[in-house]
């Protein structure tokens, strides 16, 4: 199938392109032209997609999703997974290792591939665990798991507690030239805690989750980083602190990246009333609005490389709990292209270029994947995206099995209306395809 | 008619509210005193309460309060109710309120339980203590007690002394007085503080010996052993000689000044018996405050008049 994407505003940085242009898609995958002849358009006979009003840029990948497949497929699989990461725009994610079994080896790597080939949507790339079990004491068959295709490796969920411990993981990952990612949280300081330390821990007469917490974690693999000439990339990062870090080592010139999740810039923990909404809390908590207010700063001015959304897919029943005993997460895939656009894009804070690299280009950079450039002969991964197409969050928008997010019922401007890999249609019209 | 359905904290409460409720709880204290205490009030109405977790006094006092009022009452605890079997909250409310409840009375392991059940239930809702947020019908018989004694709210000053972090009472009891005009001191050590003292709008102070002497109500703080394994305090010795009330400190308080416990006392820590059983200890009030207290606001939650009972 051949495609021609007519009269929307292209953007990509890559290649320094900003104007409006069709896109040939051709049959093979790549992108066949850019403003076609009338003679190419008819030797194609592509399917035409109206792009006026639009704006057309790389496929975009979120590194930090959780699909619970394999051992969890109560809450997600990974063909579930793959359709709202589709009907968010998205055409690639990258997979946390902490499914049941953790995956630790070359055979959960595999079988993760395997399930999202079958699902055909978005392209998974699935993260290794740093350690067995990401139990943080010993080595996990990081070889193997590269040799198996992982992109990136982590412990997601936990800290690495020790500092001896992640020290030999940054030596032994260097070697291959993929980046340690970082859950960090020192459990001696967070301990039980379920909501940021302060105002809202004292309101609700719940245990404090400190900064410091994170702070220190991502300080003390800043060093490590420093030390062993590992690549580093702090997840999930929510304080201004802990950006501030972040800034001052990629100013000495460290190896070091972060990433950030809508809510912890567009929710803080002033949103966690005692009406006790399960849906509020996740790990790491949402923090101050100061600390919001800092990292929406951080993310437009580039010292936050990528935007994930820590999809943490849950079942209805488990998060229908007291707050203190629900599971930590929520899902994002759908509604963080949107919260970006309705926040930070319409609004002129965050340029088209900047969305594109903090959603398409860095990302696929850190991950060590090709990138995915609007360009002849290049990949034709792209996502359309309608800035300007108002709807409600409901239930039904939502295309994974679960449904446990904060933004039901939140007004948002735009989404995605297509999506592609490789040519091949995964959103057509808002819709997912198959 | 207060301005809540709800008794589940004491910030969603008005100033009148408060009022309304310790002016019915003294309608009731005098009932209370006579020979037959009960009355047909809510004959009829069936309150469940629901105590997930053990609690011997707050249970009675509630139990009492519902049986003086004429309501029949459903106890379901902690050990014989299914939640401990894997069965929600949600689910087990759902189930006692197809017997058609007017009234939970919940206490709770967590915080926010109150809540779930005034989402799922019809039927009015009193937190009867939610893990370490609140416990308004305490917080409400200890303005009841303060009342009583000094005639006043407004402008008295309360040091609450003690692990705040971890006390359900304080989550409740500092917006109380906050709304009702006094003004409220956290005192003890910083690992037994909350994070933000002024989200409450009280302030905090490390030593007792500074505030001492300018309190009209010293409101003594269980130390409950537990909460040592987690080096909070290094010694109950320690905490007895830094934060303790004794005869020797009790001297400098106001010659007015009151000492309170929301109990059980820990003999010989946070108090010795001397101050325990002296004349400024109002301990055994607050207690007797507890069943007129709770049947006010029991009954007003009902539907009750303020001056219904003045027969
Ligand atoms: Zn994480």
């Amino acid at each position: 199938m051949s495609y021609l994407i007519s009269g929307a505003r292209v953007v990509d940085p890559q290649v320094d392109l900003d104007r409006v242009a069709g896109v040939l898609v051709g049959d093979d995958g790549r992108i066949a032209a850019i403003d076609p002849s009338d003679d190419e358009v008819r030797a194609a006979d592509p399917v035409v997609i109206d792009g006026h009003g639009q704006v057309l840029v790389p496929g975009l990948f979120d590194m930090h999703v959780h699909f619970r497949d394999p051992g969890q497929e109560y809450k997600e699989t990974i063909a579930g997974g793959v359709r709202a990461a589709a009907k968010g725009g998205y055409t690639d994610v990258a997979t946390m290792p902490n499914t049941t079994p953790v995956c630790d080896t070359g055979t959960v790597v595999t079988y993760q591939l395997q399930k999202a080939a079958e699902a055909n949507l978005a392209r998974v790339h699935p993260i290794g665990a740093l350690t067995m079990g990401e139990r943080g004491e010993q080595l996990a068959e990081i070889g193997d798991m590269v040799q198996a295709g992982a992109c990136a490796f982590s412990d997601d969920g936990h800290g690495v507690q020790y500092a001896g411990i992640m020290r030999t993981v940054m030596d032994y990952v260097k070697q291959f030239d993929r980046v340690v990612i970082s859950h960090c949280q020192d459990d001696s300081l967070v301990g039980k805690g379920v909501v940021n330390e302060g105002v809202v821990s004292t309101r609700l007469g719940l245990a404090g989750w400190p900064a410091q917490g994170e702070e220190i974690h991502i300080d003390r693999d800043i060093q490590l980083s420093e030390l062993t000439g590992c690549a580093f990339h702090a997840a999930h990062v929510t304080t201004a602190a802990g950006v501030e870090m972040v800034r001052a080592a990629k100013e000495r010139g460290d190896d070091v990246t972060c990433e950030v999740c809508p809510h912890h810039l567009f929710l803080c923990e002033d949103d966690i009333t005692d009406a006790y909404d399960t849906n509020f809390k996740m790990n790491p908590p949402l923090r101050t609005a100061e600390d919001a207010r800092a990292l929406r700063e951080a993310l437009c001015d580039g010292t936050i490389d990528c935007l994930v959304s820590d999809h943490a897919p849950h079942a209805t029943h488990e998060k229908q709990v007291e707050f203190e005993r629900a599971p930590f997460g929520i899902v994002g895939l759908e509604t963080e292209l949107p919260l970006v656009l309705t926040h930070l894009v319409n609004p002129g804070l965050m340029t088209w270029q900047r969305l594109v690299e903090v959603t398409a280009v860095n990302p696929r950079r850190r991950c060590r994947l090709d990138p995915v450039r609007i360009e002849v002969g290049g990949e034709a991964t792209l996502t359309l995206v309608n800035p300007h197409d108002p709807f409600t969050v409901t239930e039904d928008f939502l295309a994974g099995s679960a449904h446990n997010t904060p933004f039901i019922g939140a007004r948002l401007d735009g989404r995605a209306s297509h999506a592609f890999v490789c040519g091949h249609a995964i959103l057509m019209d808002g819709k997912v395809a198959c | 008619m207060l301005s809540v359905r709800n008794l589940i904290n004491t910030p969603s409460l008005t100033r009148d509210d408060i009022r309304q409720i310790l002016d019915t709880a003294a309608t009731f204290e005098q009932v209370n005193s006579r020979t037959i205490k009960k009355l047909p009030t809510l004959r009829g109405r069936t309150i469940v309460n629901l105590f997930l977790e053990p609690s011997t006094r707050t249970k009675s006092s509630f139990e009492l309060a519902c049986k003086r009022l004429g309501a029949d009452t459903l106890s379901v605890a902690g050990s014989s109710s299914s939640v401990v079997k894997g069965e929600s909250l949600v689910d087990t409310v759902l189930t006692l309120d197809a017997m058609n409840v007017d009234m939970f009375i919940c206490r709770a392991k967590y915080a926010g339980s109150p809540e779930i059940i005034a989402r799922t239930t019809g039927a009015r809702v009193i937190n009867a203590g939610d893990g370490k947020h609140a416990h308004p019908t305490q917080a409400l018989l200890d303005l009841y007690t303060m009342r009583k004694r000094f005639g006043r709210l407004e402008g008295l000053r309360v040091g609450i002394v003690g692990d705040s972090l971890h006390s359900r009472v304080v989550g409740s009891l500092v917006p109380a007085l906050r709304t009702v005009g006094a003004e409220v001191t956290l005192v003890g050590p910083a690992t037994f503080l909350p994070a933000a003292p002024e989200a409450l709008g009280a302030t905090s102070c490390a030593r007792i010996d500074d505030v001492l002497g300018d309190l009209d109500v010293v409101y003594m703080l269980r130390v409950q052993n537990e909460r040592l394994d987690g080096a909070a305090i290094p010694s109950v010795r320690e905490y007895a000689a830094l934060y303790g009330l004794d005869a020797r400190r009790a001297a400098r308080m106001r010659p007015e000044a009151v000492v309170m416990h929301p109990g059980p006392v820990n003999r010989g820590v946070e108090l010795t018996s001397e101050v325990a059983d002296s004349p400024r200890a109002l301990i055994l009030n607050q207690v007797n405050a507890g069943v007129s207290v709770r049947m006010a606001a029991i009954y007003l939650l009902l539907g009750g008049e303020s001056d219904v009972v003045s027969d």
